[in-house]
């Protein structure tokens, strides 16, 4: 913890660091689909209810490399894990052979780039975490999916609607539902993977106003190709280039006088 | 997060991955039903007909007599039907399929083929019949012959030469197209130059499908009226005088495979049912080979060409 | 002889491929500008003749499909509507008796219907359940291997003949029932039920197979980051995703099991029967017309008429199962 705060600590002020837990911390993380190395020896603190952003150009890693914490490359074969994703409190290693991915992902929840409701109606939709936990008691779940709608500004646009089929809102309206279902769970960190790139900027504006509400509940990793969003709603900001992280600070001071020259050339545009 | 919600998250994790397991288990059993089935329809029809499988069987003709009886007529028939068929269904369903592929505009007259196609594609083979006896047997007079029986048959795999000469065709790149059309050509150029010959296997995959299907398709050649004791030949399609060619193959009487097998199951004497066997053994080798050979060549496509 | 010329055109008489490129590609550009594509087309008369005469060709080769449907349909018709000139519809509908070839004729469709209507609950009893269970392990449990060698496989089971069904049917399986139901007539709709049954799993399951592969990653991913399991993914989020899909493979197997001839015809008898009974002996409507075929049939008897009285019944049947099956698929398609 204490080496985590040397490195990071210069970043942010003295008297922050003391107020500040980590949520996690990825150690020499490194990643490989079949022979192709996607993820280079990276390393990087979570800090609990703060907005983390993850920006780089095209290609990256950045998804790649969100999507380790909820072990969803598990899915498709040929993918292998080196190094460790410390998850907090309990320090269990995320990526560890003995850890069961399906509670990995019981405990941090994922929004995706396009919104990918099912074919159910919303309340099902919400439900849907809860349901595969297998929470049965009715008043509870009915609770939880107000709760989570609620906090993703849906509610009162849903409350008329809960049993008509999700596909019939709007795409601003399927994503903050995507983000409610994420949400109905309680989980521990939630993942954004470049959740307004799909969306127009009303919803995209909306959508930020909700995750900055959000932090003070839960960790977020966000990623985004979106620098100005970057800037706009995190607390920190991981510059990653060709799978290897460049330069990881607090986003103002990364934003204004980053460290490296290749976060810079990054920020003013040399490249895309 | 407290250690007991963990222990029991964890609980709730292992109990729904054995609903996991238990329908792995599930499905592979399901498909064993159909292994099962398959290898012992086999093995059966191996055991019983592979005895009676000699050189005589293949050149006798059927006899009241089970030791006696083999199955000349039935595959000198199977195979002159064939012959008819696929000198029909190939050049009606390839210039369908070219047609719709290559030429037809989106208006209701393409739609209107497109049903009819896929509706074909579902009528039960005895319909087919029953046009084939209204239709070519008395309304135009062909009789009960292998021309009506090849021609039914023809109508009743067209769907599946259609369906698989669109598919090669649709696989063709717009700039292959794109490129002859730039050169100055005209369009049945480019068909008959280009899409005809790189669509040219997947079409030969479709036709054997078709075909392997037609082999073994009994109810339209009963309700033609395809006898099931015939103890002679169709008068042989090619001679050693002029004129080398005749058609009287055509309207000639006849019996298929099938027919045969068909006639042999429903005597109740044990010895015909071994005939029935062999007779079946053989259309089962004959259906697996061209279906596998279809599937082989599918496989092979897939692999080779690389647009 | 010379095609017809544009004004400022050098070569339009000219067969040469050169001409022709220099023409497509507009090299001639004053010529090209003031007279676009006429050029072309007004090159050779005859190849423009050509053109048309093949097309035409082609047209009606796709014609022939939409021929044959009309024939169907004008020669079970003008067959049934003689038919019913003598036999009332209502006789037909609802008579206990199908003896249309005895002097006291009976022409009760129920009679083969109800044939029909065992056996083929008996054959999608097997049929609906392993073939969904097959696309569901398949789709989203079966290993890369697995599956490549089950696909082939299904389509060799569906492909083998049906009168070798019909034997497989007659000669070992009700053999084998009689074992485990003493008393079991020899000819039977159990014993046909289940093979005709096992006969369309391979129908059922690719159709269905194809509509859940159709389901996007993303929807799979959506549940899986929740923390569902395979199964629970796969009940819960895909099947009802592809739910148009898999009822369409389930009406194109009654289609198919209502149509199939041979494996009753050699298996359940042919001896119409009224019953609903499957470990009865019965005649369904396509072995019944296999049946009456397969005895003289002058062209224009009663007995004649018979057969396309039930065919008509047995075509408006599957076509209507055919139509909804197809517009099931297309809503499908569409929602993807």
């Amino acid at each position: 913890m204490t080496a985590i705060l040397e490195r990071v600590g210069p970043a942010i002020g003295i008297e922050a660091q003391n107020q500040l837990t980590l949520k996690a911390e990825v150690r020499g993380l490194s990643f490989h689909y079949g022979a192709v190395r996607a993820l280079k020896d990276i390393n990087m603190a979570l800090h609990e209810k703060q907005v983390t952003a993850l920006i780089g150009p095209s290609g990256c890693g950045k998804s790649t490399f969100l999507r380790c914490f909820n072990r969803m490359h598990d899915l498709y074969p040929g993918n292998h894990y080196d190094g460790e994703i410390i998850f907090h409190p309990d320090g269990l290693n995320l990526l560890g052979k003995g850890v069961d991915p399906i509670e990995v992902r019981m405990r941090i929840s994922m929004v995706f780039q396009k919104p990918n409701p099912f074919p159910k109606s919303i309340f099902e939709n919400v439900a849907y975490g809860l349901r595969v936990r297998g929470e049965r008691n009715k008043r509870n779940v009915e609770e939880k999916v107000e709760q989570a709608l609620r906090s993703a500004a849906l509610w009162d646009e849903a409350k008329d609607r809960l049993h008509q089929l999700a596909f019939n809102l709007s795409g601003g309206q399927q994503q903050r539902m995507c983000i409610a279902r994420a949400l109905a769970t309680d989980p521990e960190i939630l993942l954004f993977d470049e959740p307004t790139s799909a969306l127009d900027p009303i919803a995209t504006a909306s959508i930020e106003e909700l995750i900055h509400e959000l932090k003070e509940k839960l960790t977020i990793l966000i990623v985004t190709h979106n620098m100005q969003q970057a800037a706009r709603v995190s607390d920190y900001t991981a510059y990653m280039y060709l799978g290897e992280l460049m330069e990881f600070g607090v986003t103002d001071e990364l934003f204004i006088k980053p460290k490296r020259k290749e976060t810079e050339d990054y920020i003013t545009g040399r490249f895309g | 997060m407290a250690a007991s919600d963990v222990h029991a998250i964890r609980a709730l994790i292992a109990s729904r991955k054995r609903w996991d397991a238990a329908f792995a288990v599930l499905g592979f059993l399901a498909l064993m039903v159909g292994v099962l089935t398959f290898v012992a329809l086999f093995v059966d029809m191996a055991v019983k007909g592979l005895p009676r499988l000699s050189y005589e069987f293949f050149v006798s003709f059927p006899s009241r007599r089970a030791e006696h009886a083999g199955i000349l007529s039935a595959w000198v028939g199977s195979t002159l039907v064939m012959v008819v068929t696929a000198l029909v269904a190939m050049p009606l369903g390839v210039a369908s399929g070219v047609y719709l592929e290559e030429y037809a505009p989106k208006n209701w007259v393409t739609d209107v083929i497109e049903i009819n196609i896929t509706n074909l594609a579902g009528v039960p083979s005895i319909v087919y019949g029953l046009l084939a006896l209204g239709l070519f047997v008395y309304q135009f007079g062909l009789g009960q012959s292998i021309l009506s029986a090849g021609l039914t048959l023809a109508l009743l795999i067209l769907p599946v030469v259609i369906v698989a000469t669109r598919e090669a065709i649709r696989s063709i790149p717009q700039s292959i197209r794109e490129g002859a059309y730039a050169l100055g050509a005209t369009q049945w150029q480019t068909v008959s130059d280009h899409i005809l010959p790189y669509s040219a296997a997947g079409i030969l995959t479709g036709m054997i499908i078709g075909l392997a299907r037609a082999i073994g398709e009994t109810a339209p050649i009963i309700t033609i009226g395809a006898l099931t004791f015939i103890a002679f030949l169709p008068p042989a399609p090619v001679s050693a005088e002029p004129p080398f060619l005749n058609f009287e193959w055509l309207t000639s009487p006849f019996t298929v495979m099938p027919i045969q097998m068909f006639n042999w199951t429903s005597r109740p004497e044990a010895a015909f049912q071994l005939n029935a066997a062999a007779a079946g053994f053989v259309l089962v080798i004959m259906t697996l080979a061209m279906n596998g050979l279809a599937i082989w060549l599918r496989y092979r496509l897939r692999k080779n060409i690389k647009w | 002889m010379p095609g017809i010329c544009a004004p400022g055109v050098v070569f339009c008489h000219n067969d040469s491929p050169f001409a022709m490129t220099a023409i497509a590609t507009g090299a001639n550009v004053s010529a090209m500008s003031s007279v676009p594509q006429a050029i072309r087309l007004t090159g050779k008369r005859s190849r423009i003749v050509r053109e048309r005469l093949i097309e035409s060709l082609l047209m009606l080769a796709a014609l022939v499909s939409v021929f044959t449907t009309l024939a169907i349909v004008y020669i079970l018709i003008s067959e049934s509507v003689v038919f019913f000139r003598q036999v009332p519809l209502w006789d037909f509908l609802t008579d206990t008796q199908w003896t249309p070839l005895f002097d006291d004729a009976h022409f009760g469709i129920m009679v083969l219907l109800s044939g029909t209507l065992t056996s083929s609950l008996v054959a999608l009893g097997i049929a609906i359940p392993l073939g969904t269970v097959i696309a569901i392990y398949l789709s989203e449990f079966a290993p890369f291997g697995v599956r490549e060698l089950a696909k082939p496989f299904l389509e060799l089971l569906g492909g083998v003949p049906t009168i070798v069904y019909g034997y497989f049917a007659l000669l070992f399986v009700t053999p084998l029932l009689q074992i485990l139901i003493p008393g079991l007539p020899g000819f039977n709709l159990l014993a046909a039920g289940i093979v005709m049954g096992i006969m369309i799993i391979p129908y059922v399951a690719s159709i269905s197979e194809d509509a859940m592969r159709a389901v996007p990653m993303s929807m799979r991913e959506g549940s899986y980051a929740m923390g569902a399991t395979r199964f629970q993914t796969a009940v819960r989020v895909v099947v009802p995703a592809a739910f148009s899909g898999i009822a369409s493979a389930y009406i194109l197997g009654i289609s198919r099991a209502v149509g199939e001839t041979m494996i009753l015809a050699v298996a359940a008898g042919m001896q119409p029967n009224l019953t609903f009974n499957p470990l009865d002996p019965a005649a369904t409507v396509p072995a019944s017309i296999g049946q009456v075929a397969l005895g003289d049939l002058p062209h224009g008897s009663i007995g004649y008429q018979t057969i396309f009285a039930a065919g008509l019944t047995l075509m408006l049947f599957t076509l209507s199962c055919n139509i909804a099956g197809h517009m099931l698929r297309r809503k499908f398609r569409e929602a993807y």
